[in-house]
């Protein structure tokens, strides 16, 4: 091979991709002229260039879309549960209800503002729409907080769960079971009562 | 074409899903074009393609509005065909599929095209051949130069899609197109 190939060859690619300028086109030009090497090599990637391009353009198998259509999520079941739940408020704060009731600490679902609503504890401080373990207080038991936050401090010995709200835990804070956080998901909240409920009854 | 786009993706972000269909109709034949280059198989085209169109509808909300919406679909596509050819056996393209026949493979694609017209089969031969070519890339070179010259993009909209700089792309396109013209320089 000869020793202008390397060069050569770039000035090819560069050409090929539309970015010389005339006087590297007029060098790249006349070395193809005067050099048989490079210039076959010029041709055979011209060649190639054209070969892939007359690849032929394909369609997409019948049915493509049909088949895509029917595979989506079905959001609209979802927003339908949405707008389902708006409109019977009573029932969703009853499912709750019985959740609390089967879960076997309905005595301490006691305090209601409004929509903020949280279970019980003789430990807990309530700051606007948080509730706060504090630290070093111990609360025995699940909490669950509804449209509000939580701020573990302490530890609690029991599951926490927080609906259309979030929790902190500070570095000294402890849960011994689990911490979840519901949120606009109702159709899933719907389907863990449904099971909370079937495991009760089973 | 992105005017009409912009607006159906407004509809489907309010729910509905037959202003999707309409998005998949404008653009599945590239995205499947995309799919089958890279991946040779008609099938495995076929199942890339319609997650390509899944994924971007589940995600359609963190598409950004202020930048073309092609390049986004794209890269959807381009990110599932690499994963996908990541996860193959590196002996997968023996067995792969023949475009247009029904189950058949390079082997048995040779033993029956001899019923074909002399011409046509040329043609088939030569198609085979390119795309054989085509497949035989690595996959860093094989999908810069499907979208460069199947795709037809610009080598900018290239960068945007595989999220590489420019340099980079250009730099592939360089060796893909080294490597392919010594595959078929003697065809
Ligand atoms: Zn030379």
């Amino acid at each position: 091979m000869a020793s202008c190939q390397k060069e050569i060859v770039r000035l090819m690619h560069r050409y090929l991709d539309g970015e010389l300028v005339s006087g590297e086109k007029r060098k790249l030009k006349a070395h193809l002229e005067s050099c048989d090497n490079c210039q076959q090599h010029f041709l055979e990637l011209k060649k190639t260039i054209a070969f892939v391009q007359s690849a032929s353009h394909l369609q997409a198998p019948e049915g493509f879309t049909e088949n895509v259509l029917l595979s989506l999520p079905k959001e609209v079941k979802t927003i339908g549960m949405q707008r389902w739940i708006r409109k019977h408020p009573f029932f969703v704060a009853a499912s709750l209800f019985l959740t609390l009731m089967t879960g076997g600490f309905f005595s301490l679902w006691q305090q209601e503002t409004e929509n903020f609503a949280f279970t019980k504890h003789e430990n807990l401080q309530v700051e606007n729409d948080t509730v706060i373990i504090p630290a070093g207080e111990k609360v025995k038991g699940d909490i669950v907080v509804e449209n509000g936050n939580i701020r573990i401090e302490g530890e609690v010995q029991g599951n926490v769960t927080v609906i259309n709200g979030e929790q902190y835990m500070a570095s000294a804070g402890n849960v011994t079971g689990d911490i979840e956080e519901i949120d606009e998901a109702f159709g899933w909240m719907w389907f863990k009562l449904k099971k909370t409920a079937a495991g009760v009854f089973d | 074409m992105e005017l009409i786009v912009q607006r159906r993706i407004k509809q489907v972000l309010k729910g509905d899903q037959n202003a999707f269909g309409e998005i998949v109709e404008l653009y599945k034949d590239k995205v499947y074009q995309i799919c089958y280059r890279m991946l040779w198989d008609r099938y495995e085209a076929e199942d890339a393609a319609q997650e390509t169109f899944i994924k971007a509808f589940i995600n359609i909300h963190t598409y950004d509005p202020g930048k073309k919406f092609a390049t986004w679909l794209y890269r959807i596509a381009t990110n599932l065909c690499i994963d996908r050819i990541r996860k193959k056996k590196p002996d997968y393209h023996l067995d792969a599929e023949v475009a247009g026949t029904e189950g058949l493979n390079m082997y048995s694609q040779v033993a029956s095209a001899e019923k074909l017209p002399e011409e046509a089969v040329e043609n088939l031969e030569l198609k085979e051949t390119i795309q054989a070519a085509i497949f035989k890339l690595p996959e860093k070179y094989r999908s810069v130069i499907v979208l460069k010259y199947i795709e037809e993009l610009q080598l900018q909209e290239i960068a945007e899609i595989l999220e590489l700089p420019l340099g980079t792309v250009k730099t592939r396109v360089h060796r893909g197109r080294e490597a392919l013209r010594k595959y078929l320089r003697n065809v």
